[in-house]
């Protein structure tokens, strides 16, 4: 059970990633693809109806987690206690940007949120994939669970007391910010025309070549910090899945940004965030966050609610998850294809 | 001020008060919204419909507050009450997960849909997806209150061998008997917002000669809906959280009215400052025997007062207590008594000639935010000293791995962002309000222009 719910968390992270990604992404570079005021007003339009439901993603994923394994939830939150409330910031300013950007027809106003939305989507980007790098890191648990990390400490991730920034960290959090633009410019590439489209293509283009280029060092300085994290991939080749769908998703890519096709290079990035993430939690399992020291790992025995209460969530949460499924494809099915620069708001 | 507890609770407390602001508007417009473009489709008259679209970009904007604002209140079970989330995680956080599951994900997919599609996809669509905001928002409210009312009377849970508490029975949660008083008393409390911030929008344009025909609409639903959501607050749901509150937390009931020691016929302060040296309320001007007759429906039966409890026991601040107590009930009682007139005014064609009363109704615009906010203080002030009535203290409660100056620093970093985000938001909702509903494209074929 505690296991379904391993996948179950980390079903609905990737749905935060992959949804609320594109639109992270389209924020932190929308400044570069989108010259005029009109664009921009373009690009708050393709995300405008459905950047709020998106971020709903990471508050289920919050409250899921929360219940499902309290310890987790209480150790990692209290030890991440200065980066998680710069990512509250950050979130709050961004939802702000988005929607005070159209009240007012005054350039200097428009320029201010235009820049304030930039700012904290491509610092969200990074501090998410920060925090992806510091879980597999580990963190400096003690024997009761907790921890506190600061900011940062000598930047060297091997060290007995690492900080939130170290280079692996801030590797990790520089690959995030590589795919999450892509994924933001694929998307906008999709729902835009003309010259929008065209540099939005582009954009996308150079994303793919900074996540390859980036890939590659990340997983290589992975295994070398964390070689245990082989283990789970000796044991159950199967898991070879996960990083296949991420290698496919990369190649895919690839493939369709060359031939045009948008709808698929979207479906590409979003499959190469997908797999990463599996992969990692993949070779993490059982433990939800490591420890410096292995003795101390949280794992899903030690982290988890009773097994009654993780019954009755899985009833609720199905029903729950189809119906969110439901208003989903609704709302996009009657959002789809692209947006045109003459109805409706912003 | 180097005690984490203490600074995390400001926090919170801060927080919370701040963030309540919003959704005590969007649950009672959304159900205002909803009347008014129900009867757009019944008359078939633009201005109910142009009524329904202006108030639906101040909830709008509103919306965007109250979301942005309520993400930290999540966080700040893991941040600042680790220990708390450790001890009650697997329940508490059942009700706070559900309302991620069946109130936002609705509520922010019907939102857009109400706020981008009613060009596009037609008028029964938008009155639906108003319909859908608003079940959102108030299953929403209804999860907040379940959470809060397992703190408040914990119920469904077993006892672990490590410390903590276990989900036993869901339903017991789900259903707590805690929950109908408070939640009625909750959603009539953000109608009464939403009533009140209408009928002053409206009184406004009655008063400057603005808008007058919008303004006669919104007097007009704001003072019916406010009559019904004020006298609805006393009775029966104001009446009955009292009883709740006597029957369950009789500690909470002495404190809030100021009552020291325990009497039989005991009388409801009106006026009076409690003296915590003395044990005494000073000046007071009380209504003899009132508070037995309300609480046990006798006149002579016995209240039992502070004394009657350990000091330890006490709420950690008997006079702001008090006082959120009396500034709800005093502000309710003016808010019954203003729309009463208003509503009878209303019944005889004279409300909008009446200047006196418009000033009034226009005025009374911060009441219901202040007495709500008073409320929910009342309720979380008088289960202090304990985070989980009877089972957790707060002082144990709180992580231990954050310092206090970590939590000085967001605390401070909260109160900055706050400061500026109020600023913005309410020069957008005053231009808002400037403009009127008359601004943008008419007919059913325009969008509900946020920028238009």
């Amino acid at each position: 059970m505690a296991t379904l719910w391993f996948v179950l968390v980390l079903f609905m992270l990737v749905m935060y990633v992959l949804l609320d990604g594109f639109d992270l992404g389209a924020g932190a570079i929308h400044v570069f693809v989108a010259k005029t005021d009109a664009e921009r007003r373009m690009v708050l339009k393709a995300i405008g109806p459905v950047w709020d439901g998106n971020e709903v993603w990471l508050i289920a994923a919050g409250g899921t987690l929360f219940f499902s394994f309290p310890v987790l939830y209480a150790s990692s939150f209290s030890g991440f206690y200065l980066p998680l409330m710069i990512v509250l910031w950050l979130l709050m300013i961004r939802g702000i940007a988005i929607e005070l950007r159209s009240h007012l027809k005054h350039p200097m106003w428009a320029t201010f949120w235009d820049a304030a939305f930039f700012v904290s989507s491509a610092l969200l980007a990074v501090f998410l994939g920060a925090a992806a790098g510091n879980v597999i890191r580990g963190v400096p648990l003690d024997a009761s669970g907790y921890f506190f990390e600061p900011l940062w400490t000598t930047f060297d991730p091997a060290s007995p007391t690492p900080g939130i920034l170290d280079w692996y960290t801030v590797l990790v959090g520089l690959l995030a910010l590589a795919i999450l633009v892509t994924h933001g410019a694929n998307y906008l590439a999709l729902k835009t025309e003309g010259a929008l489209n065209a540099r939005a293509r582009r954009l996308a283009l150079g994303g793919w070549g900074a996540t390859l280029a980036l890939t590659v060092p990340v997983t290589l300085s992975t295994f070398w910090l964390r070689p245990e994290m082989w283990g789970n991939f000796a044991r159950a080749p199967w898991g070879a899945i996960f990083p296949l769908a991420a290698i496919l998703g990369l190649i895919g890519m690839g493939v369709c940004l060359r031939r045009r096709r948008e709808q698929g290079a979207l479906v590409s990035s979003g499959a190469y965030m997908a797999g990463m993430m599996a992969s990692s939690a993949f070779a993490l399992y059982p433990r939800v966050l490591p420890a410096v020291d292995p003795a101390h790992d949280l794992t899903i025995h030690n982290a988890a609610t009773s097994p009654y209460g993780m019954a009755v969530g899985l009833v609720w949460w199905s029903i729950g998850m189809v119906l969110a499924a439901i208003y989903f494809v609704f709302i996009y099915r009657l959002f789809r294809g692209k947006v045109s620069s003459e109805d409706g708001p912003y | 001020m180097d005690d984490p507890t203490l600074v995390a609770r400001w926090q919170f407390g801060f927080t919370i008060l701040y963030h309540y602001l919003f959704p005590q508007l969007t649950m009672g417009l959304a159900l205002l919204i909803l009347i008014l473009k129900s009867i757009y489709l019944r008359k078939r008259d633009e201005r109910w419909n142009r009524s329904a679209r202006f108030w639906g970009k101040i909830f709008a904007v509103n919306f965007v507050m109250g979301v942005v604002t309520g993400i930290p209140m999540e966080f700040q079970f893991g941040t600042n009450w680790a220990k708390f989330s450790v001890f009650a995680g697997g329940i508490i956080a059942q009700t706070l997960a559900m309302e991620g599951a069946f109130a936002f994900f609705l509520e922010s997919a019907f939102l857009g849909l109400f706020l981008f599609g009613e060009r596009r996809f037609g008028q029964r669509l938008h009155w639906f997806s108003a319909l859908m905001v608003w079940l959102g928002t108030w299953a929403s409210g209804y999860f907040i209150i379940a959470t809060n009312a397992w703190m408040q009377h914990p119920v469904g849970y077993r006892s672990t061998p490590g410390g903590g508490v276990a989900l036993a029975d869901y339903w017991a949660v789900l259903l707590n008997p805690w929950i109908p008083a408070q939640y009625m008393h909750a959603m009539g409390g953000a109608l009464l917002t939403g009533a009140c911030v209408m009928s002053a929008v409206g009184a406004f344009y009655l008063l400057s000669h603005k808008h007058e025909a919008y303004g006669r609409i919104f007097v007009k639903v704001g003072v019916i809906a406010g009559l019904v959501a004020s006298v609805f607050q006393l009775y029966p749901s104001g009446d009955w959280s009292g009883v709740q509150v006597s029957a369950k937390q009789p500690i909470k009931l002495a404190a809030m009215e100021g009552l020291f020691q325990t009497e039989r016929g005991a009388g409801i302060a009106i006026l009076g400052q409690p003296d915590m040296k003395a044990q005494r309320l000073d000046n007071p001007l009380v209504v003899p025997n009132a508070l037995s007759f309300l609480t046990y429906r006798a006149w002579s039966a016995e209240i039992k007062g502070l004394d009657a409890f350990p000091r330890d026991q006490w709420p950690s601040s008997v006079p702001m207590l008090y006082y959120s107590y009396h500034i709800m009930v005093g502000l309710g009682t003016i808010m019954i008594a203003v729309m009463g007139l208003s509503g009878l005014l209303l019944w005889r064609r004279r409300l909008y000639q009446a200047r006196w009363l418009l000033w009034g109704l226009m005025l009374m615009a911060p009441f219901p935010y202040i007495a709500n906010s008073a409320g929910w203080m009342t309720a979380e002030l008088g289960r202090q000293p304990w985070l989980v009535y009877g089972l957790l203290r707060t002082v144990d409660g709180a992580s231990p791995t954050v310092s206090s100056g970590s939590i000085w620093f967001t605390l401070l970093g909260f109160a900055g962002m706050y400061a500026v985000m109020g600023m913005l938001f309410v020069l957008l909702v005053l231009r808002e309000i400037a403009h009127g509903p008359e601004i943008g494209p008419a007919g059913p074929e325009s969008a509900l222009g946020v920028s238009a």
